[in-house]
């Protein structure tokens, strides 16, 4: 199937430095009700691997370290 | 025949599908029946922070508490509010237990605003009655469910989407097969008795940014439950009495009248005057928004600057802090302060949904649907205007009732050649190695909505989205999912395909309008009581065809008298002179 790849920026940023994903963390990716939020599997860190985010916000005020910040999505800021 | 070994099968006494609102309501009180019961919530998200509630709620919306309001004022309003299309005893039954419900949250800890003298600080925003209880501080109200969840020992499966209801010989229903959302793993749960929570099919429309998962409802309400009801033989109600809602433009959350009026906010046109008697939401007011909107005086804004200093401040508090907390990042973002800026306003794309509206899975006063065996409740079942208080209520309702259900019924049996064509069914998509991405499937679809079913409704514009979304029905065998969740996707997409064709199907087949904006119908533009005052019925017939029948209205538990009949068609402000 001829496919393009097209980049699109995602609204949840995911700070690496303070994420413990690496120590067994799954908070945000637990209770995210769209289960956008996975563990990118180069850096072993929590990511937004989906563009589907319904700008709710569990998981940053359930990030035990505050490394999660929720952007509204570009098509509606 | 057997089912083959790598398809589990759990047995439970009590199945409940959807852990949102409802869905925890109906496990405790299945619990609280019959402590021996055993009872499953299956979730598609996380039971702790999934469906509408998510991150709490602002307030009750229809909360009936003694002083302030009667059950049979209450029922008047509701069943005023829709037109008269209501099953009274289904709202009765609600409000009789509303304020029981309340004393059940206050005393597990879920705050209510209280006066002075500790009692329930009630709200006037309806157009007759007092009936909004506020909840500033309402974002731990999961955390309480979930605490009862746990102390009640009720078994908790997430990240499984239910995807078809079972039957057995008897044409009861028996369980449903489930898809894990992480694995793709397919799997049955067998039960004597299953509720249905499974909320508001709110993925129909496309939003007017455009981006898919910006939709008023939470995206992972998609309509699962009513296209799950549909294909089991249950009948679904009022599908073309559409949900349409005011909104924050582009953020497409909820403006918050009913937070904001109390304390002297409003909805103005562009010139800041009110236009609208009454915030409370019913398809009239939606008619008056859309005029407002599509005229010279719009667009439509939520007016606040003109408050106090300290009222905006609490408004603020509530607002950013509760049911949907990145509102004041979506503000910071475009500079919109409501001291000195009216904020946009926007109407949603349109969907089914009971909480709001009146469309869903038909419910009776007890919560049975009508096939044996299936409950439903919260804003997939027909109880209109049930808001999160009705969820909790009918919950409980569906709770007991299918427990009862349950004890007197024996093992059910399963049927094994329907669950393996099933499962083939349900992952074909991951079998594939090219073919259609779930997500223009989807996009297609809730284009096709906006472009054809919106309001105004027009029969050649239906004709034409009811036989495109028939076209696309041959698309699905060339779905494709690369991994677990995209096959999700390509799951609910086939249910969204689903409740498009429900929509228009019982949208042309009510040749009247009705309910202001949500069955706005231009080919009949008029209220025609002599032959359509009555519930549409939407099913599957025995060829498997989608059809519709009339049904009667059963005779009202509370009488209105004619001028209340119109009072909700009334509510354009007055001009003077
Ligand atoms: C933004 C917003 C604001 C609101 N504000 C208020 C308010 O202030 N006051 C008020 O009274 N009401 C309010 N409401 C309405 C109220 O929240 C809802 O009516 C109520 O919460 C609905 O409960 P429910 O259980 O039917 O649905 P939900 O609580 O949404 O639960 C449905 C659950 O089903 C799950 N699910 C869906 N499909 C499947 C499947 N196939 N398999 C397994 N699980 C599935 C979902 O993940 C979800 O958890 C608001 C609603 C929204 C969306
Ligand atoms: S919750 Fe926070 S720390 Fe835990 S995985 Fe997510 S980002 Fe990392
Ligand atoms: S904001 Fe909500 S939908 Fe988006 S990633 Fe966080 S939890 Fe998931």
């Amino acid at each position: 199937m001829p496919t393009a790849s097209q980049i699109t920026m995602v609204p949840v940023v995911i700070d690496e430095e303070k994420c413990i994903a690496d120590k067994g963390c799954r908070t945000c990716i637990d209770v995210c009700p769209l289960d956008v939020l996975w563990i990118n599997e180069n850096t072993g860190k929590a990511h937004m691997k989906y563009d589907e985010c319904w700008y709710c916000m569990p998981c940053e005020a359930d990030c035990p370290t505050n490394a999660v910040t929720v952007n509204i999505p570009y098509l509606l800021s | 025949m057997a089912l083959p070994e790598d398809i589990s099968v759990i047995d439970v006494d009590i199945l409940i599908i959807g852990g949102g609102t409802a869905g925890p309501m109906a496990a405790v009180a299945a619990k609280e029946q019959n402590p021996d019961a055993e009872v499953m919530l299956l979730e598609k998200a996380n039971v702790k922070r999934s469906g509408a509630i998510s991150m709490g709620m602002d307030g009750l919306n229809n909360a009936v508490v003694p002083g302030h309001s009667t059950p049979e004022n209450y029922v008047k309003e509701i069943t005023i509010a829709n037109d008269g299309i209501v099953l009274q005893k289904g709202v009765m039954a609600y409000a009789q237990r509303s304020f029981e419900m309340i004393q059940k949250l206050d005393s597990w800890g879920v705050y209510f605003q209280k006066d002075e003298t500790g009692e329930y600080d009630m709200k006037k925003v309806h157009h007759l009655g007092t009936y909004v209880l506020p909840m500033p501080e309402g974002h731990n109200i999961k955390k309480i469910l979930y605490r009862r969840l746990r102390r009640h020992r009720v078994t908790v499966e997430n990240r499984y989407q239910a995807v078809r209801l079972l039957k057995d010989k008897s044409g009861a229903v028996c369980g449903c097969i489930a898809l894990s959302t992480r694995d793709a793993k397919v799997i049955v749960i067998r039960a004597k008795a299953v509720i249905m929570c499974t909320g508001a099919a709110g993925r129909i429309g496309l939003p007017a940014s455009g981006y898919l998962f910006g939709t008023y409802e939470n995206p992972a309400n998609c309509g699962d439950g009513h296209s799950m009801a549909y294909h089991v033989g249950a009948e679904l109600t009022g599908l073309e009495c559409y949900q349409i809602n005011p909104l924050l433009k582009d953020y497409n959350g909820p403006a918050c009248a009913y937070v904001t009026g109390p304390l002297g906010g409003y909805t103005a046109n562009a010139k800041g005057d009110r236009f609208i008697e009454c915030d409370y939401w019913s398809g009239q007011m939606m008619m008056e928004f859309y005029n407002e909107l599509q005229g010279g005086n719009g667009p439509v804004f939520l007016k606040l600057d003109h408050l106090a200093e300290e009222t905006i401040q609490e408004i603020e508090h509530v607002l950013h802090t509760n049911e949907r907390p990145s509102r004041g990042r979506f503000h910071d973002g475009r500079g919109t302060d409501y001291r000195t800026k009216m904020v946009e306003m926007h109407i949603s794309e349109i969907g089914f949904c009971a909480g709001h509206s009146a469309s869903g899975v038909w419910i009776n006063e007890k919560g049975e649907t009508t096939v044996p065996g299936l409950y439903g409740a919260g804003d997939m079942a027909s109880i209109p205007h049930s808001y999160m208080l009705g969820a909790f209520v009918y919950g409980q309702i569906c709770g007991e009732n299918a427990t009862e259900f349950a004890r007197n019924r024996e093992l059910p049996e399963l049927d094994e050649a329907f669950i393996l064509r099933e499962r083939e069914r349900i992952l074909a998509p991951l079998k594939r190695s090219d073919g259609i991405p779930p997500n223009q499937f989807e996009y297609k679809v809730r284009r096709l909505v906006n472009d054809y079913l919106q309001p105004p409704k027009i029969t050649k514009k239906m004709d034409i989205g009811l036989a495109r979304l028939h076209a696309m029905e041959a698309d699905i065998p060339y779905l494709y999912a690369r991994d677990p969740h995209e096959l999700l996707r390509a799951n609910e997409a086939q249910h969204i395909l689903d409740c498009a064709k429900m929509a228009a199907f019982a949208s042309l087949y009510r040749q009247e309008s009705r309910w202001g904006l949500y069955h706005n119908y231009v080919d009949h533009p008029q209220t025609d009581n002599d032959n359509w005052f009555c519930h549409v019925q939407l099913f599957k017939d025995e060829q498997n065809r989608m059809s519709c029948r009339k049904m009667a209205i059963e005779p009202y538990v509370v009488e209105l008298d004619e001028q209340e009949k119109s009072a909700y068609q009334q509510l354009r402000v007055k001009r003077a002179g």
